[in-house]
């Protein structure tokens, strides 16, 4: 499709690229008087709801929306991106993950008392453009752009406390590690690109359909390079140790986009290029060249495994957060490996389902380090006695849906992973799963230990939470339950959405 | 009309009754109290109701509530009840209520207890009720955030350590049952939840020795439930923690889920692997006969050396457990008749057991069986019960116990001699950690500290004990209540068990021979 037709069903973006310069000009106009950042963060969070009703449509209007459209699938930009129920399932997801870091950042202290709120609503909008690219690229120079766009935005969201030392250091590890990161994957793109001699996904799908033997190697050792960059953006072992410092480091609204909208991106990126390219669900047409579906259940096993097992003598909370999104990582992945569409809507499923109840677990985290000031896991103590029921309930939904109990969305999601995994014949790693998730619940029970079964002491001061964020966390935990009860419909938008398109 | 909903009714009016306790003012413990009480009246009578109309002729599930919940994974609501399960679902109805009345001594955050305990009266009764898998699952792991709860905020010294244990103990298990029951349900085509039906779709789609790794699964996940040796060490952590309503329904009726989901699932759909050849021996006979077996002897040896009355309970409760898996293995009419009545007859004896430690406890504060003596002086009405359940629990003739005992000894006999003798030579050793402790706690000189104190047991607490004593007694006598409708389910389990046996076993003489 030509460029100007393209543009027309680009709206999300250009929302976003607009809402962006718009938020710099703002900044500008009102020269540092507009301290609190409210008006970067109305425009922010109006872009987001604008991305979200483009996406999704809006029935009262009668606004069909680019779901619409996408039931007709199509390229843009002379194939450089793609329109398709997948994308437009990305985009309302990672429209939800921006709107939710908007809300968390107007609560959270430390962003609140930055100079630079401009700023740092120009990046956040920024780097959530990169990652709606990423949800749609389907062409080899576009994914790395879209992967640089992200990663580079999310090193200055990482540093953003500048006189903090901890977030200084987060981000310079972070963009160390994503530099080799993204060395390794464009190194294997080159050789991707000399052995298909294309860099369209559909194109390579179809070059690599023919290749020689004996380029097997070559293939897989650059699929090994590309998927280095890959399980860097979703934190799966071993390209994960960027995320502990950059969790920790990071203001905790930035922690929640990163954990939430960075890794749901990575997963859009890795399960389109692997079903176009190299995977056995794309045109190879189940002449399996590379022993991904190993690799990648190789990958997800031991993700799975050293994010539990880290998780469990952690002392800080978003550190214990960020193992915990590690080894979700690797479940996800475990839909991933099964390689056939009802494992790419079980992936859907889990990252939809995983948005919900990570964002409510990180921002009872936000109310409470907010609230005390302080991060270890000892600020829960007693949560339930001293005024905090509200948000230690709700907490306790949240990790106890981490952990995958009916009828928490949690247990649905990683239903629908271990179902894909049983069909697709990968019992052992289904059962690997299932046993890590028993670990699993060691250290989520042990906040809510803290929380509930553990006394205050004298140091423990009592703890009021504002009434607007407690009705927000409330709202996620209905969610919570009620998506463990009636997840049918997020499962069917989920099977639409994981037939790609391919030309 | 009614018998469409009964059950529905029975599983979630005490979910509704715990929205409402959420709704009351915390201060308001007397309102709080009367609610939950209230609760659960509704699914005690309607249990007796049921218990009046149900059919015991027919084996098919009755009083069916179905429809579909997640139609394009064919996953429903289905709710149904059947011999294997009615005396459960009456003993679940019963203890819920009677619990209510042992838990007003609870003083710390009354509403947050209630509510989690009618949450847990509905995950009971759901576990019991549901005949879709997915749903069985779903009720079966409902249970466990209400019980980590109520060990960890309300017990005792140790309770933390006990939740977490029992919590990932219990959770371990239902993992495996998970991956177990997705392979389940992938194998026929149309992909099936349904319990009633599944047996007989996978049958000839899984090879046997699959079906035992499968059935090992399962198994796992119901041990860890009953508890069977080695999965048993999270149940007396759990229970010296637990408050004393708590360790009644523990013991009472979350012990009974792992014989029955065994008899439902394991029995009812894997029906072939329970008696494929297995280690020179069966599957049944190693993981149900002679497991129990060990299991009668460990935990009566376990319980003579326990110094903490609570303690002794919790390890004589492992030991009649191991009775429930012998009867169950020898699929026999007696046996497996037995079984269940002994599943019954046990729910009602031990939580009198953990009724009458709670009394004393709530008294002296603490349970050493050593630091009373002659009470029988002091509380003499107290003794008198305690005596009543302690010879219960024997297995005296006349009481209810010696029928399901001697029902399963005799089942067994047939099919395990070896097995059978041992078993009943442990009724020596229940006899001697019984009446050792009746000994040491109840007679000779008494503490001079209790002399003067005045205690006995009060009105609440025999109201809450009267009604299990009467059911002892009834059944002690005349048995033919429940065994009458029990009989021809479980029979009927015990034939198609025996039918597919893959090939003539030791056990095929038994079909022949009835």
């Amino acid at each position: 499709m030509s460029t100007s037709e393209s543009l027309r069903l680009f709206g999300p973006e250009l929302v976003l690229g607009g809402a962006l310069l718009l938020v710099i000009f703002v900044d500008l106009a009102s020269a540092g008087r507009d301290r609190r950042g409210e008006w970067p963060a109305t425009i922010a969070m109006i872009a987001a709801a604008a991305t979200i009703v483009l996406s999704v449509g809006f029935p009262l209007l009668d606004w069909p929306g680019l779901a619409a459209q996408a039931a007709r699938p199509t390229w843009l930009f002379d194939r450089m991106l793609v329109l398709d129920p997948f994308a437009v399932f990305f985009k309302t997801l990672l429209g939800l993950s921006l709107l939710a870091a908007v809300t968390m950042s107007l609560a959270s202290r430390e962003i609140g008392q930055s100079r630079n709120q401009g700023e740092y609503y120009t990046v956040l909008l920024g780097s959530t453009l990169g990652m709606f690219l990423m949800a749609s690229a389907s062409h080899l120079l576009m994914a790395y752009l879209a992967l640089e766009f992200v990663s580079l935005t999310s090193y200055v969201l990482t540093g953003f406390l500048r006189h903090n030392r901890r977030s200084s250091e987060a981000a310079l590890k972070y963009l160390i590690y994503g530099g080799v990161a993204s060395g390794a994957m464009i190194f294997g793109m080159s050789w991707i690109y000399g052995l298909a001699g294309s860099m369209d996904y559909a194109r390579i799908g179809a070059a690599l359909a023919t290749l020689p033997d004996g380029n097997r190697l070559a293939l897989f050792l650059a699929t090994v390079l590309v998927l280095t960059g890959f399980g860097y953006k979703i934190a799966a072992v071993p390209f994960h140790m960027w995320a502990p410092d950059v969790y920790t480091g990071a203001p905790l609204p930035v922690t929640t986009f990163l954990a939430v909208g960075s890794k749901a991106a990575g997963f859009a990126m890795l399960l389109r290029f692997f079903d176009f390219g190299v995977g056995p669900g794309g045109p190879i047409g189940g002449v399996v060249k590379v022993p991904l579906v190993e690799l990648v259940a190789a990958v997800s096993a031991i993700t799975m495994l050293l994010g539990n097992m880290a998780a469990l003598s952690q002392t800080n909370v978003k550190r214990l957060l960020a193992y915990s999104s590690i080894a979700h990582a690797g479940y996800a992945l475990l839909g991933v490996a099964v390689f056939a569409e009802r494992g790419v809507a079980a992936v859907l499923l889990y990252l939809a389902v995983y948005y919900v109840m990570n964002l409510g677990a990180f921002w009872v985290a936000l109310l409470v380090v907010n609230e005390t000031g302080r991060e270890d896991l000892d600020a829960f103590r007693g949560l339930a006695w001293r005024g905090g029921a509200v948000a230690s309930v709700t907490l306790a939904v949240f990790l106890f849906s981490l952990a995958g109990l009916p009828p928490l969305a949690g247990f649905i999601g990683k239903l629908y992973v271990f179902a894909a995994g049983i069909q697709g014949k990968l019992y052992w790693l289904v059962v690997w799963g299932a046993l890590n998730s028993v670990v699993s619940l060691y250290y989520y029970a042990r906040i809510v230990k803290l929380m509930f079964l553990d006394q205050p002491t004298a140091d423990d001061r009592p703890v009021r939470f504002p009434a607007a964020d407690l009705g927000a966390v409330t709202v996620l935990s209905v969610l919570t339950i009620y998506l463990g009860v009636r997840f049918e419909w997020l499962y069917q938008t989920a099977v639409a959405a994981s037939r790609l398109f391919k030309g | 009309m009614i018998e469409t909903y009964v059950l529905t009714w029975m599983t979630f009016v005490p979910l509704v009754g715990a929205l409402v306790i959420l709704c009351l003012p915390s201060a308001a413990h007397g309102l709080i109290r009367a609610t939950a009480v209230a609760a659960t009246v509704p699914s005690l009578l309607l249990s007796v109701w049921l218990l009046g109309r149900f059919d015991p002729s027919n084996t098919a599930p009755q009083f069916v509530h179905r429809f579909g919940w997640i139609p394009s994974y064919n996953i429903e609501y289905f709710l149904g009840v059947d011999g294997i399960s009615i005396t459960m679902v009456a003993l679940t109805a019963l203890l819920s209520f009677l619990c209510m009345f042992a838990s007003f001594g609870i003083e710390k955050a009354v509403k947050g207890y209630f509510a989690l305990f009618l949450l847990l009266e509905t995950g009971m009764m759901g576990t019991f009720l549901a005949l879709d898998f997915f749903l069985f699952y779903v009720f079966w792991e409902l249970m466990l955030l209400p019980m980590y709860f109520l060990i960890g905020i309300w017990g005792g010294p140790r309770r933390e350590y006990a939740a977490i244990k029992f919590f990932l103990y219990t959770l371990l298990g239902s993992v495996l049952m998970l991956v177990a029951l997705l392979y389940l349900y992938f194998t026929p085509d149309p992909h099936s939840f349904d319990m009633t039906r599944l047996g007989s779709l996978v049958a000839d789609k899984i090879p046997l020795e699959v079906q035992i790794v499968l059935w090992i699964a399962l198994f796992i996940g119901f041990a860890i439930k009953i508890p069977a040796f080695p999965f048993h060490t999270w149940l007396p952590d759990a229970h010296v923690e637990a408050p004393t309503a708590i360790s009644v329904i523990l013991a009472g009726v979350l012990l009974k889920m792992g014989t029955y989901g065994i008899l439902r699932i394991n029995y009812g759909i894997l029906p072939a692997a329970t008696l494929a050849p297995f280690g020179g021996a069966s599957v049944a006979f190693w993981f149900l006969a002679a497991l129990g077996t060990w299991n009668i002897i460990y935990g009566a040896f376990c319980a003579m050396a326990q110094r903490d009355l609570k303690k002794l309970v919790a390890y004589s409760s492992i030991s009649h457990m191991g009775y429930v898996m012998l009867g169950m293995a020898a699929f026999t009419p007696q046996g497996i008749n037995g079984a269940v009545l002994q599943m019954f007859n046990h729910g009602t004896i031990t939580a009198m057991l953990f009724l009458l430690v709670g009394v004393i406890y709530d008294r002296a504060h603490h349970r050493d069986i050593e630091g009373f003596g002659g009470l029988a002086s002091i509380m003499p009405l107290y003794t008198g019960v305690t005596g009543f359940a302690f010879f219960a629990a024997m297995g005296i003739p006349g009481l209810s116990a010696f029928i399901s005992e001697v029902l399963v000894l005799l089942g067994a006999w047939r099919i395990y001699p070896v097995l059978t003798v041992i078993a009943a030579s442990a009724v020596v050793l229940t006899a001697a950690y019984m009446l050792w402790a009746l000994q040491r706690m109840y007679l000779g000189t008494p503490n001079p500290k209790y002399v003067a104190t005045g205690w006995e047991i009060g009105r609440r607490e025999l109201f809450t004990l009267a009604p299990l004593a009467v059911i002892v007694l009834v059944l002690g006598v005349y048995p033919l209540l429940i065994l009458d409708l029990q009989s021809p389910s479980l029979i009927a389990l015990a034939e198609k068990v025996v039918a597919s046996a893959p090939q003539t076993t030791h056990l095929a003489g038994v079909a022949g021979g009835r």
